[in-house]
């Protein structure tokens, strides 16, 4: 084998070693799908999030219409801010309602929008004003318990 | 306590006593042919078609079996993950458990197994019989460095292909998943893909595997290389200096893959 005929196959190799390495950051690991996409940045406070992690998706009537760019707590009034990059091609209306749901029992956890019926929309840096918490399990056994407690306490 | 026990005692003792310094003693040898290496690197390199002919032979020629494997085991993975994520009623993440456990541990791994019994064992031979035919002393003689001129290039070579060898590894195994989930099983291919790309991070995840899988080729080909040319110059010293290639690197990989998994995935978001 002539040094041409090597230099081709090498060249060859590396390419396509280094097509494998783009395709496991980008199909893979979704490094840029949505980054490169406009988009506009929404924000909104709930008194738990549960289990939302960064990236998690943000759903419309169970479309991906975003992610979860930042998560913070704000001191003042003790409630998670989550911060949402949404897709530019799609709107919604002021009165949308934000809320915390997991799909499935061991699924991912998503925040889900429910579009209201206002016609001003919501623009970049604005804040949703209805949100609804994460639902803790722990939380809604107790209080199953002590409500049957209670009951059993009442009919005696 | 006869006098046979107390002998026989102080043999076994004196015998570990050696198997140990004689480990660490190799230890030295192996560092010292490496700094002997990276010393010669620059010369190497000024003769680049050494290297990329030795990426040939090592990579190019590997690629055949890299990625038939990688597309079976990432079809065995989908069967056998489909078939305990269904207890759960789990199945979209069938994605998510075929890309990492192929991008984390079984690219890295396997490739580099693969590697060490496909590339390894040729390099070790070929510097073993270089060696038991004088090629390398002759070179001496023309005040060649055989580091230099045989050596080097075969470890450059090495540590640039393990690399691009251990990512279409993974890329080919989850091509093999996606075929066996999607097109075989049935699951959506919206599913498969995108639980996949919501759960594997582009940082630890996949450049985690790519520094292992460095690590992993540089083991390998300096393994390789040592071997051949410590070989004892003879055809039996060939023979034993090539099984020995590939069980030392097959163990150091193994070996190296929990040091770096045990460190690169303490507490990173798991």
């Amino acid at each position: 084998m002539n040094r041409a005929a090597i230099d081709l196959w090498v060249g060859v190799f590396v390419a396509i070693g280094l097509g494998a390495i783009l395709f496991l950051a980008l199909k893979v690991g979704n490094l840029l799908t949505l980054d490169s996409t406009p988009s506009y940045h929404i924000e909104a406070s709930f008194d738990n999030i549960g289990g939302l992690k960064l990236r998690s998706p943000v759903k419309a009537a169970g479309v991906v219409v975003g992610r979860v760019e930042s998560i913070r707590l704000d001191l003042k009034t003790y409630e998670a801010v989550v911060t949402m990059r949404i897709d530019r091609s799609y709107a919604f209306s002021k009165d949308t309602i934000a809320s915390i749901n997991t799909s499935g029992l061991l699924g991912e956890v998503y925040v889900g929008l429910d579009a209201g019926g206002d016609t001003a929309i919501l623009n970049d840096g604005d804040q949703i004003a209805k949100t609804q918490s994460a639902v803790v399990i722990e939380k809604l056994i107790s209080q199953f318990l002590f409500g049957k407690a209670a009951e059993g306490g009442a009919s005696k | 306590m006869s006098s046979d026990t107390i002998g026989d005692l102080s043999r076994a003792l004196r015998r570990l006593g050696g198997t140990v310094t004689g480990g660490v003693a190799r230890l030295g040898y192996m560092a010292r042919f490496l700094g002997a290496i990276l010393w010669y690197t620059p010369m190497a390199l000024r003769r680049l078609h050494l290297t990329v002919r030795e990426i040939y032979f090592s990579g190019v020629l590997s690629l055949v079996i890299i990625l038939m494997s990688g597309l079976f085991v990432g079809m065995v993975l989908a069967l056998q993950g489909y078939e305990v994520l269904r207890r759960y009623g789990a199945q979209e993440q069938l994605g998510l458990v075929v890309a990492l456990s192929l991008v984390r541990e079984l690219g890295p791994v396997i490739g580099g197994l693969l590697f060490a019994s496909r590339a390894g064992s040729a390099i070790t031979a070929e510097i073993g019989l270089m060696k038991a035919t004088e090629q390398l002393s002759a070179m001496e003689m023309m005040a060649v460095d055989p580091i230099a001129r045989v050596i080097a290039p075969r470890f450059w070579a090495g540590v640039i292909s393990m690399p691009l060898l251990a990512a279409l590894f993974s890329a080919f195994g989850i091509f093999g998943g996606y075929l066996i989930g999607v097109r075989m099983i049935g699951i959506d291919a919206g599913a498969f893909w995108g639980q996949m790309q919501a759960g594997v991070k582009v940082w630890p995840d996949i450049t985690n595997g790519i520094i292992k899988s460095i690590v992993f080729g540089a083991a390998v080909s300096l393994i390789a290389v040592l071997e051949g040319y410590d070989a004892k110059p003879t055809a039996e010293g060939v023979s034993s200096a090539t099984t020995r290639t590939v069980v030392v690197s097959s163990l150091a990989i193994l070996a190296l893959d929990f040091v770096l998994t045990a460190f690169m995935f303490r507490g990173v978001g798991l």
